[in-house]
């Protein structure tokens, strides 16, 4: 068996034994040696990577393994990785690792909860290794599907009401994804569901016209593509804490994943006929994200609309079709999974002890809980773009590969994007003023106490993971580019 | 000169172990520990300075020293941000002028934050602020400038809002940071536009008019102005923020909410001269290049002179007073660079500009640590509350006299010999640029001995007896700098840098500095007449007379209020908000809606599922009725 499998094989057979669980304590050490597996398989994986690039191994895909699964529609289970899905498996693992301590005092039917969590880990990790178009998909909607359970049942606030809307608008995105994998099964031949081998046949013009829209809305859904971001406030604000560090860590990587590795990788001369116009749509939600964050007052809201603002970025860098803005599209999803998840954590926490998300009714939270706080302070300042933390080094990618694109519109759209950098301050500041300085509002806020060791040590991991991409972001960025390229000769061979 | 690396490295070692372990520290051991790594810097820099300036000159220039430089970040093989060291002259003099009110203030911090809460915290933003300056200053390429020009924007916010439980220095920090970002957007586009079309972020592309790269995108236009110049003028946009020129100003003097000795670090010598410092380090670019965006530095600078000087002279709380005057200081040098050419004697508004820049940062940042000295004993930084201070703080008062001069342009003092340059430079570029400015020097001198003979003469205050001179700490560092400022003058700084390398004999044009110098003594006349008997019967009289003009200045020309209006009134209300409206009930209004008509539909639909049986049987009958209806009569 490859051991790229492993990534699949791990989280099932934590399911299988928290099954066996009879106490909290025994669930705690099944998720902390499974996650704590996951993290040490995925930096193994990188070194291995790195290791084998280093020794000249220039194929595509590296650990590559294939099964036939399904002879008559060509299905294969099939695995491979290259720099791109190194690194996002490496950033699963450590939100994975880190929302496990994040849910470490789950009260209500905490295997259950666990469970399903490991589902969802279970087609983060398969979609990211997979490259069988269909196993892809069926991943994909692995991971979707626990997400209406773990809001329905463990959320809070309009639960039920924000699971069905999320989920209903991500399976709508699924059935136009769905139609965009069969255009593209049949319009490659109908011979291959392998990324790999579609990539190098050749689908018609007329069909990528008429698939490729089909296939970037499909992905974008789930990558808050304006304007179909709207379950992303709503989910977020009613997921329990490690869900939403999860869904808004890795779940949304999905889209901006899927939408290169299958939109425009495969459908390229669609891609560059079409960029234009979800060029405007992803500049339109960069700074709209980033303007409606702006009045929220809902920790949450802000946080999901900070985030509707930084996935939009990403398509946004996929869509200028160049080696330097997709690299950048990348870290922008491993930086904004880091800190997203940073955020939900420690809303989740401040929500935990002043059972309030307004921030209208907390203040002074500095003085309280000072290593939640200065945690705030950190994830805002990474969020704004502070050079040292990750959010720089990906928007600066994305803002320098962009403006290679040197006609008028390409300017016009990029600058618009530029802006949220301002925009991204204020809310930003606007929160670390009302809610952690100034005075306490609450006399009752005045008996809480700061975090626990398991909350430390999630809020701890994920600093350390923001400020490590943040200082020393070349081994990272070269490792992605490597993976870019060849989808960029792609891209380039085609036009041409 | 691989050493200079721990003039940076040192602080930021001490920054991350103060900000992890400082909670774990005595507060003494902190600042020690604080103070003495500034120390070593400090030590350091002057070391490499003493070496770059004795070594030999090449060609008739020092030669540009790069002892460290590495790959930080790869977007392409030829376009990369590195991280590294570039010692030229203005790099090392400014090395020079940081580390020393930087250490100066480390240590006058010691008396003033004695007993603050939160005291290791203040001085890990301290060492984080200095470690950002000089990564800022040394800086090879203009992507490293712009990371560290982050970080002390970054530092500025933690510590203008140091005392984090009082709302007015909340919003200070937030709107510090928010205007420097605003400008700083532009800083980026420039960045971006001058990398695109050259091909590089060094500043040996950059700072190279006969670079092939930039003589070929000289060539290429945009809206009827070179691509360069465009971007030279967004990287003055940064500039003009960082450095609070009209009308991005209104931050800095809301700054003053922080400690006083943060004021005179890094919102007198040293961060707010970063503007004035990106220009210079461009200006053979600007000089080539955009001599249209040079008229227009040298217009704002020129013009943020005299506002910020009209302002101070109505403001009734020292340390804005004091703040508005490092605008309109930090104006003048703007306009200094604005005015001059490259080269030779063309470039003589580029030395009095850096020199003032140099002069400049020492007597500004001696007068705010009296001001602080003047605060620790009185507890108030209105004007109000003093009066009569010399008698019980003699040194205090001899070092702020001493800056006063200096600032004022009085012969010997430090700041006579580089305003002096600024100003034959303006003379030289017009007549009216000469004198308007030569105007703005006189005003300067009035407001700043109004601000002397308010603290120090006149009216006694209440309490007088109660007030005592700053513990040595604290007296020491306004010693020496008093000390720098009465010599500095006399540094044959053109030697040392001017706008092309080559050695620049200062020499003092007589007519300028007779105007300049009898102007000065007007403005200190005039305060004296006005404000020396303590009674302000002259200046209340003017107040009356002239109501409007006077609450205008007062209220600072209402240039906050038109930010506040567009920020609150046009961003917020009538943009912010109803785009989160919009979103809630029109975009996911039309999806809640969709699904309700999904849902809406399924129960019409349901009908036909009912599961009754006579009801199938009706409808069966009733379908056979009409197939046979039809059958009969078509």
């Amino acid at each position: 068996m490859n051991f790229l499998s492993l990534f699949v094989f791990i989280p099932l057979a934590m399911i299988v034994l928290l099954g066996c669980c009879r106490s909290r304590t025994q669930l705690r050490a099944v998720m902390v040696a499974g996650s704590g597996a996951l993290v040490a398989l995925a930096a193994t994986l990188t070194v291995l990577f790195l290791d084998a690039r280093a020794a000249g191994d220039t194929a595509p895909m590296l650990f590559r393994a294939d099964t036939v699964w399904y002879e008559a529609l060509n299905i294969h289970y099939s695995v491979g990785v290259d720099g791109i899905s190194v690194a996002m498996l490496l950033l699963s693992s450590i939100i994975v690792f880190t929302g496990t301590f994040a849910s470490w005092r789950m009260e209500t039917l905490a295997k259950e909860y666990f469970m399903w969590f490991c589902l969802l880990s279970v087609g983060v990790f398969g979609f990211f290794i997979s490259l069988d178009l269909f196993t892809m998909f069926m991943f994909y909607e692995i991971a979707l599907i626990p997400m209406y359970l773990l809001i329905g049942v463990w959320g809070s606030g309009r639960k039920e009401y924000s699971a069905m809307k999320l989920t209903l608008m991500l399976m709508g995105g699924s059935a136009l994804l769905l139609l965009g994998i069969l255009g593209i099964y049949f319009g490659a031949g109908g011979e291959t569901m392998n990324l790999l081998d579609i990539a190098r046949l050749h689908i018609p013009v007329e069909w990528q016209r008429v698939f490729f829209p089909l296939t970037f809305v499909g992905f974008g859904v789930l990558g808050a593509l304006f304007p179909f971001h709207t379950w992303s406030p709503d989910g977020h604000a009613s997921a329990p804490t490690a869900v939403s560090m999860l869904h808004a860590g890795v779940l949304m990587k999905l889209g901006g994943y899927g939408c290169f590795r299958v939109a425009v990788f495969l459908m390229p001369e669609a891609a560059a006929e079409q960029a234009w116009f979800f060029l405007i749509l992803t500049a339109t939600g960069v700074v709209y994200g980033a303007l409606s964050a702006v009045v929220q007052k809902d920790l949450k809201y802000i946080n999901a609309y900070s985030s509707v603002s930084h996935c939009s970025l990403v398509l946004f860098a996929i869509l200028m079709l160049n080696t330097t803005a997709m690299t950048g599209a990348v870290l922008q999803m491993l930086s904004h999974g880091l800190m997203t998840a940073l955020f939900f954590a420690l809303i989740g926490m401040i929500y935990g002890r002043t059972h309030t998300r307004s921030i209208d009714q907390m203040g002074g939270l500095m003085r309280i809980m000072p290593f939640l706080a200065v945690a705030y302070v950190i994830a805002g300042l990474a969020n704004l773009g502070l050079p040292g933390l990750s959010g720089f080094v990906a928007e600066m990618t994305v803002f320098v590969g962009s403006f290679a694109r040197a006609d008028l519109f390409h300017r016009i759209v990029t600058v618009a994007a530029c802006t949220s950098i301002v925009i991204t301050a204020v809310y930003i500041l606007r929160v670390v003023g009302r809610l952690l300085y100034g005075k306490v509002l609450d006399p009752a806020h005045q008996k809480l106490t700061d975090a626990t060791w398991d909350e430390r040590l999630a809020v701890v991991v994920l600093i350390a993971a923001i400020a490590g991409l943040g200082l020393a972001p070349l081994w990272v960025s070269d490792m992605v580019r490597e993976g870019i390229l060849p989808i960029v000769q792609h891209l380039t061979a085609n036009l041409l | 000169m691989e050493y200079t690396l721990i003039i940076i490295l040192l602080p930021l070692a001490m920054f991350l172990l103060l900000g992890l372990a400082g909670g774990r520290l005595a507060p003494r051991t902190a600042g020690l520990l604080g103070t003495a790594a500034m120390a070593a810097a400090t030590a350091a820099a002057y070391t490499a300075a003493w070496e770059y300036f004795t070594q030999p000159r090449t060609g008739g220039v020092f030669p540009a020293v790069v002892p460290f430089d590495t790959v930080w970040l790869r977007f392409t093989q030829t376009l990369h941000i590195d991280l590294g060291i570039l010692l030229d002259p203005i790099s090392v003099m400014m090395l020079v002028v940081i580390t020393t009110v930087s250490l100066m203030v480390h240590i006058y911090s010691f008396g003033y934050m004695k007993g603050e809460r939160g005291f290791q915290r203040y001085y890990a933003f301290l060492a984080l602020f200095s470690a950002s300056m000089l990564g800022l200053v040394v800086a090879p390429n203009i992507f490293q400038m712009y990371i560290f020009w982050e970080l002390v924007g970054v530092s500025s916010y933690l510590l203008i809002g140091f005392y984090y439980t009082k709302p007015a220095a909340v919003a200070a920090s937030k709107k510090a940071f928010i205007v420097t970002r605003f400008a700083d957007l532009g800083f980026l586009l420039g960045i971006l536009t001058l990398s695109y079309w050259t091909g590089s972020f060094g500043f040996d592309v950059l700072c190279d008019p006969q670079a092939p790269a930039v003589a070929s995108a000289a060539g290429r236009t945009f809206l009827g102005g070179s691509v360069l110049a465009w971007g030279l003028a967004l990287c003055f946009v940064g500039g003009a923020g960082k450095s609070a020129m009209f009308p991005l100003h209104i931050w800095l003097p809301d700054a003053m909410e922080g400690p006083t000795p943060v004021s005179a670090l890094i919102h007198a010598a040293t961060m707010v001269v970063a503007g004035v410092f990106l220009v210079a380090r461009l200006f053979p670019l600007y000089a080539a290049y955009a001599p249209g965006v040079l008229t227009g530095i040298a217009c704002v600078g020129a013009f943020t002179a005299l506002y910020a000087a009209a302002v101070a002279t109505v403001q009734t709380d020292i340390k804005r007073v004091l703040a508005f005057s490092t605008i309109s200081q930090i104006g003048f040098m703007m306009a200094g660079l604005g005015v001059s050419g490259m080269g030779g004697h063309a470039g003589t508004g580029y030395v009095g500009a850096m020199f003032h820049l140099f002069t400049h940062a020492m007597f500004k940042a001696l007068l705010f640590l009296c001001a602080g000295a003047i605060i620790h004993t009185v507890h108030s930084n209105e004007m109000g509350a003093m009066g009569g201070l010399w008698r019980r703080l003699p040194l205090t008062h001899a070092a702020f006299l001493v800056a006063c001069l200096a600032i004022a342009g009085i012969p010997f003092f430090s700041g006579f010999f580089s305003k002096d340059e600024i100003l034959a430079a303006c003379f030289a570029y017009s007549p009216a640029m000469g004198w308007f400015m030569s105007g703005v020097a006189a005003l300067t001198a009035f407001y700043m001995f109004r601000l002397y003979y308010n603290i120090f003469w006149g009216r006694p205050a209440a309490n007088l007896a109660e007030m005592h001179e700053a513990p040595a700490a604290m007296t020491v560092p306004l010693v020496i700098l008093a000390s720098i400022t009465c010599v500095a003058g006399f540094i044959p700084f053109g030697e040392f840098v001017s706008s092309d390398g080559l050695p620049y004999r200062i020499v003092l044009d007589g007519g300028v500095a007779a105007t300049s110098v009898v102007l000065a003594l007007a403005g200190i006349g005039l305060a004296t007449w006005f404000y020396a008997d303590g009674r302000q019967r002259i200046p209340d009289g003017l107040a009356a007379a002239l109501p409007r003009l006077h609450r205008a200045a007062a209220n600072r020309f209402y240039i906050d209020n038109a930010w506040l209006f567009v920020t609150r009134r046009i961003i917020f209300d009538r943009v912010s908000a109803p785009l989160a409206w919009f979103d809630r009930h029109a975009i996911d209004g039309a999806l809640d809606a969709l699904a309700r008509g999904a849902q809406g539909l399924s129960f019409v639909i349901r009908k036909f599922q009912s599961g009754n049986v006579q009801e199938y049987a009706l409808v069966f009958l009733l379908g056979v009725l009409v197939i046979t209806a039809l059958a009969v009569f078509i």
